[in-house]
């Protein structure tokens, strides 16, 4: 296995080009832009768990979901809440969800695992949208996104959206270079043999059990870390957003962009946001607009068919050549 | 006398799952395929009856007509989409079939629309049989709990008592052999593939004057499929057999105990299951 | 005379109607390598699962180091000292030799929850894992990927990955599985190295090598054990000779 990286010039590169768009974009576009970046971290939370774990979670929206839920319960009702305290308390509570499901599911492999994934984040959906816990099928709005406020201090106005998808290209930051460390540490490595051959994990004494939950769990409080921010972002939480559609969303992104590559994951989420632009503009499909998910469905299953490691795969004989000796394999 | 009802409506509702899941279990048992567009097939199944009982004026022409569309659809997606799915990783049959999901949810919107449709009991069976001064049982939903029970019973005769069976069943232990014995294999597959979606579309087409057909029926069905199959384990018609009439009950049961909850029941037995026995019912550790 | 170390007492393994492994009993001790022979069948690999716990026994008991290990998962058998190699090479493909020497030492680190520090930087796991290359004479391949190995460079690795773990169990699965004859006499010199400061339990068809190794054997047919003592007394016993010897004289 071969966890092939970005060479760190081309990193910085993308930083930058990341930081600067903002001055030369409109507000439209810098707002999709925050909704790339969130979206990529959430795409990068799963490529823990399928790209390099092995687990092929079809539930991941529920982590996610869970984390938006949580703000919007938590938020007062026409006032800024603080973003210190409430983003812990929901990727708090999206770790706990990930900690429990995690306990019955992880003890399943393979197929298995697929559907009982997908039945739990299921089993959330239906928490939300049947029960008033969560306001039911009319969902929750958000009305002030959160304040950045410390004892008067506030370094960035959420509710402008140049600043706020500077907050996001800071997550972003934060949360790729936190996996690259944590993927070459030796948790990192330990789930890269379990993703390789749990058997000989086991064998040779690494308890398989408590390392996938460990993953399970920090994939959950990653996705809710996106959760939030997307809640933030769009003002307006409802149970669509655990819905089976977003898991398998999410997973398209992960696949689709190159799993094990966490460059991958971010290429998926840009990919994925720019075609759906493309595919749901009046001007470039007419009437057919609304049915996007056609077009969408189909590419997926032609680039299933033809392109087996993703469109990220595509890059990986130029950086083969390009990684930095020393680096383990 | 109300228990009645509510036992007659679990055991129906029970068997129709039933008739769904081993079609699932079958396909990932002996295909190897995990197939998320099989909840579309039952969505198919429920839309063709629609239109084409619409069409016809005719229910029970419509039947036989739909299974036949499916049983072609079936055919044309094994032969383009489905075998090329055979030996690669589960991953990408997942991402495949979720694309197949999308394109058929899409094109249902675009042919029937968004809404909701009624679709008329068959003149023949619509009405009820009286059990007290008050309360009676529809005729149709027996029907659909009967002709469920007469397919269970012929799916359990094809597979373990005849040579087509027999052959199915070599060819999902091992191709190779079963091909070098002079089964034609890929053929055999292609079969056992298209009948899996007619039968999933039969379900759907009888469904559909208890159910209605609406835009997302299909999914909602398959995620309960796939609890079914876990609950009663991979591969096994027996366990699936269980596990359905077990879901049937704690579903209507939730029902009647608190609405609201009665979708989260079902998921909580399968939690159970999974801590007992991970494998599933019907399966060996 | 040492204590034994692991003590197995009428191990039975059923599926179904079948006894693949079918009231077996045997005894180990350091420094007296035991192997277990018999034809294709026998149950023998199915026995060593059982010790090494990656099958849980239909009945007995298993005894390692004077602890009931029965019920024990195979990891925490591992921990204890109990090192398992497989008849079909079971490495890390995708990973160099060095890298699957050192993710096995890595199982001995007493912190395996790091998130920070490069694994790579690691001096013990790096020490533990060239430390067992060299013992197998795979140390000019450490930065070679473990699939680019020949057959035989395989069947070494697979043992390095095990004896990396630092066991002073070793459960060896026909170890000498596909290799030549010079590959055969490398491997024989190691496993008789390794004999005399570890506990060995070895499954081999290789006669030749069997009795050069073994200071005692058990002979397992249909699951059950058909003789068990010296190399002698086994060559000698005669239901031994037409059941599976032969014309081995």
């Amino acid at each position: 296995m071969t966890p092939i990286s970005l060479p760190r010039p081309i990193l910085l590169l993308a930083v930058v080009a990341l930081a600067l768009f903002p001055l030369a974009a409109s507000t439209f576009y810098v707002q999709l832009g925050a909704k790339i970046m969130i979206l990529a971290i959430f795409a990068l939370s799963l490529d823990l768990l399928v790209g390099h774990s092995g687990m092929i979670s079809f539930g991941h929206a529920a982590y996610f979901g869970v984390a938006a839920y949580a703000l919007a319960l938590i938020s007062p009702k026409y006032e800024a809440a603080n973003l210190w305290l409430t983003l812990p308390a929901a990727m708090g509570v999206s770790a706990l969800a990930a900690l429990i499901i995690g306990f019955f599911v992880v003890r399943t492999t393979g197929v298995y695992f697929i559907m009982v994934t997908l039945a739990f984040a299921q089993m959330l959906y239906a928490v939300f949208h049947d029960t008033k816990a969560g306001g039911g099928s009319d969902g929750i709005y958000i009305y002030v996104r959160p304040e950045l406020a410390l004892a008067g201090w506030k370094p960035l106005d959420l509710e402008n959206p140049t600043q706020f998808y500077y907050l996001a290209l800071i997550f972003l930051i934060v949360v790729y270079v936190f996996l690259n460390r944590v993927l070459q540490a030796t948790f990192g490595r330990a789930l890269a043999g379990i993703r390789l051959n749990e058997q000989r994990m086991r064998s040779i004494g690494f308890p398989v059990f408590a390392y996938k939950l460990g993953a399970f769990v920090l994939a959950g409080a990653l996705a809710g870390l996106a959760g939030y921010l997307a809640a933030c972002q769009f003002g307006f939480v409802n149970p669509d957003i655990l819905a089976w559609q977003q898991s398998g969303i999410v997973l398209m992104m992960v696949i689709l962009g190159g799993m094990g590559r966490l460059h991958g994951a971010v290429l998926g989420a840009f990919s994925y946001v720019v075609l759906q632009e493309a595919l749901s503009a009046p001007p470039l499909v007419g009437a057919y607009a609304k049915h996007w998910q056609l077009a969408l469905g189909g590419l997926i299953v032609l680039i299933v068919l033809s392109l087996p490691r993703g469109i990220g795969g595509l890059l990986d004989g130029t950086l083969r050549r390009k990684n930095r000796p020393g680096e383990i394999p | 006398m109300f228990y009645l009802i509510q036992l007659l409506n679990a055991v129906q509702y029970g068997l129709l799952l039933f008739l769904l899941s081993s079609g699932l279990t079958l396909i990932f048992g002996i295909l190897g395929v995990i197939n998320l567009a099989h909840g579309s097939f039952y969505m198919i199944g429920a839309y063709l009856a629609y239109w084409l009982a619409k069409l016809t004026g005719n229910f029970w022409l419509a039947i036989p007509l739909a299974i036949a569309i499916a049983f072609a659809i079936g055919l044309v997606l094994e032969i383009a989409l489905i075998r090329r799915l055979y030996r690669r990783d589960h991953l990408y049959q997942v991402l495949l079939t979720f694309g197949l999901i999308l394109v058929f949810e899409e094109l249902r919107s675009i042919f029937f629309g968004d809404e909701v449709h009624g679709v008329a009991t068959p003149k023949l069976l619509d009405f009820s049989i009286p059990l007290t001064d008050t309360l009676s049982y529809p005729v149709y939903r027996l029907f659909v709990t009967v002709v469920c029970l007469a397919i269970a019973a012929l799916l359990y005769w094809t597979i373990y008592k005849t040579r087509i069976g027999m052959m199915i069943r070599a060819g999902n232990s091992n191709r190779e052999m079963a091909a070098s014995l002079g089964i034609n294999v890929p053929l055999l597959f292609t079969g056992v593939f298209a009948a899996g979606m007619a039968l999933t579309a039969l379900a759907g087409a009888i469904a559909a004057p208890i159910s209605s057909v609406f835009p997302g029926m299909g999914n909602q069905i398959l995620i309960i499929c796939f609890v079914v199959v876990v609950i009663g384990g991979i591969g096994s018609i027996n366990g699936a057999l269980i596990a359905s009439l077990a879901i049937g009950f704690a579903d209507t049961l939730g029902k009647v105990i608190a609405a609201e909850y009665s979708a989260i029941a079902v998921y909580l037995v399968m939690a159970l299951i999974l801590l007992w026995r991970p494998q599933g019912i019907g399966n060996q550790a | 005379m040492s204590e034994a170390i692991l003590q197995a007492r009428n191990l039975c393994k059923r599926f179904g109607g079948l006894a693949a492994v079918d009231d077996v009993s045997l005894q180990i001790q350091t420094g007296a390598l035991h192997a277990v022979i018999g034809p294709n069948g026998a149950g023998k690999t199915t026995l060593l699962n059982l010790l090494s716990g990656d099958l849980p026994a239909s009945s007995g008991t298993i005894s390692y180091a004077g602890r009931n290990v029965t019920s024990w998962a195979p990891e925490k058998r591992s921990r204890l000292g109990v090192g398992r190699s497989y008849q079909i090479t079971n490495i890390f493909f995708d990973f160099t030799v060095l890298e699957n020497c050192r993710l096995a030492a890595q199982s001995r680190a007493p912190r395996p929850f790091q998130w920070w520090r490069n694994a790579a930087s690691n001096e013990t796991d790096l020490r533990r894992a060239r430390y067992a290359l060299d013992a197998v004479g795979l140390a000019p391949r450490a930065a070679d990927l473990a699939r680019t190995l020949s057959h035989g460079e395989q069947r070494q690795l697979e043992i390095a990955v095990c004896l990396a773990t630092e066991p002073r169990l070793l459960l060896l699965d026909e170890p000498l599985a596909g290799m030549g004859a010079e590959e055969s006499k490398v491997m024989i010199d190691l496993i008789a190295r390794l004999a005399e400061n570890h506990a060995i339990l070895l499954i081999e068809h290789d006669m030749d090598a069997v009795f050069q190794l073994a200071k005692t054997l058990t002979v397992m047919a249909t699951g059950r054990v058909l003789a068990a003592g010296t190399p002698e007394a086994i060559r000698a016993n005669r239901e031994v000779q037409s059941a599976y010897l032969g014309a081995l004289e």
